[in-house]
């Protein structure tokens, strides 16, 4: 740190504060968009080179951006945006980041202070709209304290259980002038909670390793939220163990889909070996996971004959949903140090024959090839076009995006992650429109990398108007969108459960998406015969600028395997009726 | 692909239903939560409940550490104990908390409440009212020749009973503070 940025009698104003903060937090680039409370910042940001700031088209574009960013470099990301409209627009990015533990931080601007409560142009409550959506949010009425929190923002968003949050900036503020502190002057205002991880369930877990007959490692986001320390050291586990791993969407990455004990995804739509050996388990290690509704389906019927060990930052994860013999409070890496410690010094002990028989019968669930489908006939599949764009992109530097539905769970299915933080997904909140401005974060992170994002038309159509900000900025990012001409997962859901009444799940009006890439300035590639879509995948790769990949798709393929809410593990549905009757006759031995 | 074999009325159309199929007592706890006295903190703790949908049965807040700038919230909740332990835990991450006691559990504790009734009426009714204020040592705060104003300390039950008994003699109004609570013994949270 220079001398500059500590404490000093030098008064600065502080929109000069909100610069110095970003620049003392090593922030490198922010996502915003400029309006009437923000323009002192903007004029700061105007006269400095030490900040990228990239404009995106709409604040919730630049909070989704910031996600990616943050996902893809376990950094915070930034945005600034304007008060009002520019706040509320951001809503939406904030709830996902806090569904998902994403660390951003929000700079909002506001109206002046003396203004603030008489309805004043572009006003809004902005701390009071986005207080159930951030992990906290500070709203700074004098110049003295801006730095500070500021730097507490940062602080907050980072630390245990990482989240948004945000600062909302008033205008005279901005003008003010007052001393500047640097982050190491700030001595937190709030209490920093102590993550003590019980010497006693560390013990019990160990013991349940040592004993377990059919265990099953069910790891989650906090492992990649956690540092790739997390995830060598689950690789460790497994590796020693002889384990099987499974993952959430979430947690994709952590483990290397190409892993001698990696069973896939679990949970609504994750493979049959996955879900059965959750249902059938003995010992589950939930690692950075929180037994969301998607990976438990019934809540009763949940693995129930399995003790049930939780490794978790956040006490209120454990025993929210599902009740946890052995709870582990802590963070990933340092709780999975420990275990591995102590089990190591034991003798590295597990049940052999039991393991062995165990992974016999995950064999047999394996064999079922739940994700098998068939590419015949004129028209691409989707999970062939998937599988196609894993085989063609595999061997690069490559990150992918998703936005939500049908393409987002085949994405999850059918392509590989060998690396934590390649994987940028909403999975919590579910976001429509998540993905493309997510990719710009990415790529802006990445300026090399091959950066993806697979899409439905439906979610792609969500932030088209971020099309502007990847030419702008020379971004080369591969839009990969499966265009079914429907919204498919609520398509498939009306088809299984709503009689096959597609009410409004469909579009009559898409746009020639080839055109609407050249409009701005990208290559547009349009394909609908497979046998063209090897030579389109690579015209995308090849292309050194953004490139749409309108891929026309089979309109009524269903994602399968899929447990349908309320229903147990054991009661997955498979693609054809023959297998499913095979399954289910497997699941009653089972159970 | 065929439909699924859903009975109608099924709430297995939802995506959420979760519901789990065992049932638990609901239980009452009084909380003392100690929070950074800034501003929104109320509003945080409220959202909390009612963004999770908690139950609150009364709560008080003020301060009680000028210097240190702290507050103390008492909230009486009811819940099952597992939503307890969430409401505590849920509470332990909003930033400005610093500390959540449940003296439900912590051991005994003593629990009061302030309420002032004005109860009207004249003759034989005023008299009984005044008998009724001594047996539950009330105070009268406010009198007129056609009412009084009474002020009654004590547990949230004592405050019921007298509010059920002052009802029939002319209760015109009443306002509650809502609980305070401190642990019993000479520890302090």
């Amino acid at each position: 740190m220079t001398d500059e940025t500590k404490a000093s009698d030098q008064h600065i104003t502080g929109a000069q504060m909100v610069v110095r903060a970003l620049r003392d937090q090593g922030v490198e680039v922010i996502f915003g968009y400029p309006g009437g409370a923000v323009l002192p910042i903007y004029d700061e940001l105007f006269q400095q080179e030490g900040i990228r700031h990239v404009l995106v088209r709409h604040e919730q574009g630049a909070v989704h951006a910031a996600e990616g960013y943050a996902r893809s470099t376990g950094r915070p990301g930034v945005a600034l945006v304007t008060s009002g409209p520019g706040a509320t627009n951001a809503v939406t990015g904030l709830t996902d980041a806090l569904m998902d533990s994403i660390p951003i931080v929000v700079l909002t601007g506001q109206v002046p202070t003396f203004m603030i409560g008489s309805d004043a142009f572009q006003e809004a409550d902005t701390v009071g709209i986005t207080r159930p959506c951030t992990k906290h949010n500070w709203l700074v009425k004098e110049a003295e304290t801006l730095s500070a929190t500021i730097h507490e923002a940062f602080k907050v968003a980072t630390s245990g259980r990482p989240g948004p949050t945000l600062v909302d900036i008033p205008k005279d503020v901005q003008f003010a002038s007052a001393p500047y502190t640097g982050p190491d002057m700030v001595t937190p205002r709030h209490r920093i909670p102590r993550r003590e991880t019980d010497p006693a369930m560390i013990e019990a877990l160990v013991g349940e390793i040592e004993r377990a007959e059919r265990p099953i490692l069910y790891t989650g986001g906090g492992v990649i939220n956690s540092g790739p320390r997390a995830s060598q050291l689950l690789r460790e586990l497994a590796a020693e163990t002889g384990f099987p791993v499974t993952s959430t969407l979430m947690g994709l990455g952590a483990y290397p889909a190409s892993g001698e004990a990696w069973l896939g995804m679990l949970g609504m739509h994750g493979t049959v070996q996955a879900n059965y050996a959750m249902h059938g388990c003995d010992l589950m290690v939930n690692v950075g996971a929180r037994f969301d509704d998607r990976i438990t389906g019934r809540v009763d019927a949940f693995s129930p004959g399995s003790v049930k060990a939780h490794v978790d930052v956040d006490p209120s994860s454990i025993n929210k949903v599902i009740p946890t013999q052995i709870p582990l409070l802590g963070d990933v890496a340092e709780v999975l140090e420990k275990v591995l410690a102590l089990w190591r010094q034991r003798g590295s002990k597990v049940n052999r024959d039991a393991l062995a028989a165990w992974w016999r019968r995950i064999d047999e669930w394996r064999a079922t090839d739940c994700l098998a489908f068939v590419q015949d006939g004129p028209v691409i599949k989707p999970q062939h076009a998937l599988s196609r764009l894993e085989a063609l992109t595999k061997g690069h530097d490559r990150y992918v995006c998703t936005e939500v539905g049908q393409h987002q769970m085949w994405a999850a299915q059918y392509m590989g992650f060998e690396a934590p933080m390649r994987w940028m997904t909403s999975g919590g909140l579910g976001t429509m429109g998540y993905g493309f401005p997510a990719s710009i974060g990415v790529q802006m992170a990445h300026p090399d990398a091959l950066v993806i994002n697979v899409a439905g038309e439906a979610s792609w159509l969500m932030n088209m108007q971020e099309m502007g900000t990847a030419t702008q900025y020379r971004l080369p990012v591969k839009q990969f969108i499966l265009n079914n001409e429907r919204l498919g997962m609520v398509r498939q859901w009306q088809e299984l459960l709503h009689g096959e009444r597609y009410s409004q799940s469909w579009s009559e009006a898409l746009p020639d998406f080839a055109k609407l890439a050249e409009a701005f300035g990208w290559l547009g590639i349009t394909v609908d015969d497979p046998a063209d879509l090897d030579d389109a995948i690579r015209a995308m790769i090849d292309h050194p600028g953004p490139v749409l990949l309108d891929c026309l798709v089979e309109k009524h393929e269903n994602c399968f395997p899929m447990i349908p809410s309320g229903k147990a593990h054991n009661e997955m549905i498979l693609p054809n009726a023959e297998a499913q009757g095979q399954i289910t006759a497997q699941g009653a031995v089972l159970v | 692909m065929s439909a699924l074999k859903i009975e109608p009325g099924s709430t297995s159309h939802s995506a959420y239903d979760l519901r789990a199929g065992y049932e638990a007592r609901d239980e009452r706890h009084t909380l003392a939560v100690i929070v950074d006295n800034e501003a929104g903190v109320l509003a945080r703790v409220i959202g909390l409940f009612s963004g999770r949908g908690y139950n609150i049965e009364s709560l008080t807040v003020a301060e009680v550490d000028h210097e240190g700038h702290r507050s103390r919230i008492t909230i009486v909740t009811t819940g099952t104990p597992q939503i307890i332990e969430q409401i505590k835990a849920q509470l332990g991450r909003i930033v400005p908390v610093h500390e959540v006691h449940d003296l439900t559990v912590d051991g005994p504790s003593v629990e009061r409440e302030l309420a002032l009734f004005k109860v009207a009426g004249t003759g034989d009714k005023r008299v009984e009212m005044l008998r009724l204020a001594d047996v539950f040592r009330a105070n009268v705060v406010d009198s007129t020749l056609e009412s009084f104003i009474f002020e009654v300390v004590g547990t949230p039950q004592k405050i019921d009973a007298f509010a059920d008994l002052v009802r029939p003699l002319g209760l015109a109004e009443m306002a509650r503070t809502g609980v305070a609570a401190l642990s019993r013994g000479s520890a302090a949270v």
